[in-house]
């Protein structure tokens, strides 16, 4: 059987006294989608951030594309480049233009020709339907459509996995979706993903397996559509529930 | 016309002298503020690093040449170095390396200030992206956060170029030396001399800082756009 992508290990953190993440572990194979729920606090955004090093943590292991990650600025910095992360601010740079924040990581990061990066960003953006607005800066867009572009800038890289953290939660109702079919496209062309999100039906539909996180602690591992029907834990059910979807 | 004091200027090399005085001035001050204004733009990215000791260390620079008045000050480098040091330096470059170090710290912290007050969503953004830190602050930070400190730091400018009144004290023979020399050596025939001379030092003063006010506004207008995108 092939290494999976993702291998975390009883993964640790806490701010000082306060535990915030106790004992996780878990498993993402290449081409899924593993989406992480729970109630606010669970620790389900600070996980995530973990995983690409923009928190600390205190214990534990990340094995990242058969590599253990040893946690320092430097190896962060090179694995960012394959480990996508878009945010709920969705936080463009607004003193650059659309195309430039694009090509950002692309040029001074991974010191790639301009030209090839611009071409793959601008076949980035019309799959996003964005390509009209290349050179448009971020304040002239809707919240939405500065979401797209977050994801076209990270997937500009090329990583092999993508963080998504909470990408709709401060979008207006109508532009969510927009963005969901976006992320859902790319399930389908099999990029690796693990999500945060608090909208149940996208979970349902995206998630090939659900964690289910409470007071920083993995509750229920389960397949995607099981997880929905029928919970192994009555914590999960009772949060299914008050979500009302 | 008769006897107006105006004609002061005219006397011997007024005029020219008082002008050697207000170049001495400007030089001192534009010097320390080329050089003050570089090691406070270094100064004040190093005090936004997650270092406690280098932070102190700065901070304390900081509120020393804040807290201490710019005259204690020189006379400390003008007479505690040479006595207690045995560094001797002229009046001019003591005052340039004080009015540097005053301008360092000053810079430093409106530097700070304007760094820190980029949203932290920008820099994991950043971050997430895979830039250094130095590109961080080159392609993120920087560019937006300087509209903020233009209008300190044109302030600050015009402060050290007035505070160039000081140095007469430590002897230098700037322009209100040579105007107080001026008016003294005339005292015989103009009464009214400290008038004349005293409005033209303003004028010229007027004259050096006016342009960088103006400067500034339309940076900070132009920097906002900028920043706003």
């Amino acid at each position: 059987m092939a290494e999976p992508l993702l291998k975390v290990e009883h993964l640790k953190k806490s701010y000082g006294e306060k535990r915030v993440l106790e004992d996780i572990s878990f498993e993402v194979e290449e081409g899924s989608v593993v989406v992480l729920l729970g109630p606010s606090g669970s620790g389900k955004s600070t996980l995530i951030r973990c995983l690409n090093g923009l928190e600390a943590f205190q214990g534990g292991t990340i094995m990242f594309n058969g590599e253990t990650v040893r946690p320092s600025p430097k190896n962060w910095r090179r694995l960012r480049q394959q480990i996508g992360m878009v945010f709920q601010s969705y936080d463009l740079f607004p003193n650059m233009t659309v195309l430039e924040n694009i090509l950002l990581g692309a040029v001074k990061v991974q010191k790639r020709k301009r030209d090839e990066a611009a071409r793959q960003a601008m076949s980035l953006l019309k799959e996003v339907g964005m390509e009209q607005y290349a050179n448009a800066y971020p304040r002239q867009l809707s919240g939405g459509q500065k979401q797209r572009v977050a994801i076209v800038r990270a997937l500009e890289l090329n990583p092999k996995l993508m963080l998504f953290d909470e990408v709709t939660a401060s979008l207006d109702p109508e532009m969510v979706r927009g963005v969901l079919e976006i992320i859902l496209r790319l399930a389908r062309e099999k990029m690796t993903m693990i999500v945060v999100t608090h909208e149940m039906n996208f979970a349902r539909q995206i998630g090939d397996k659900i964690l289910f996180l409470e007071d920083g602690k993995i509750l229920e591992e389960t397949p995607g559509r099981q997880f929905f029907t029928k919970p192994q834990t009555e914590r999960a059910k009772s949060f299914l529930e008050s979500m009302d979807f | 016309m008769g006897h107006s004091g105006i004609s002061i200027f005219f006397e011997g090399a007024n005029f020219l002298r008082l002008l050697g005085g207000l170049y001495v001035s400007a030089k001192i001050a534009f010097l320390s503020i080329f050089f003050g204004g570089i090691l406070g733009i270094v100064l004040g990215v190093l005090r936004t690093l997650h270092n406690p000791l280098l932070r102190l260390l700065l901070r304390l620079y900081l509120e020393f040449f804040r807290i201490v008045p710019t005259i204690v000050l020189l006379f400390l480098f003008y007479y505690i170095l040479p006595q207690s040091f045995n560094i001797n330096y002229k009046a001019d470059t003591v005052g340039t390396i004080v009015f540097s170090l005053w301008m360092a710290a000053e810079m430093s912290d409106i530097v700070r200030g304007a760094l820190i007050s980029v949203p932290m969503h920008q820099v994991e953004s950043g971050k997430a992206i895979g830039l250094s830190t130095v590109q961080l602050y080159r392609y993120v930070l920087v560019p937006q956060s300087v509209h903020l400190m233009i209008p300190a730091t044109i302030n600050l400018m015009t402060r050290i170029i007035k505070t160039t009144s000081l140095l007469l004290l430590i002897s230098v023979v700037d322009v209100i030396n040579v105007g107080q020399q001026i008016i003294e050596a005339n005292s015989h025939r103009y009464q009214d001399g400290a008038f004349w001379v005293y409005g033209f030092i303003f004028i010229l003063y007027f004259i050096l800082c006016y342009p960088l006010s103006r400067l500034a506004r339309r940076l900070e207008r132009r920097g906002k756009a900028g920043a706003n995108g």
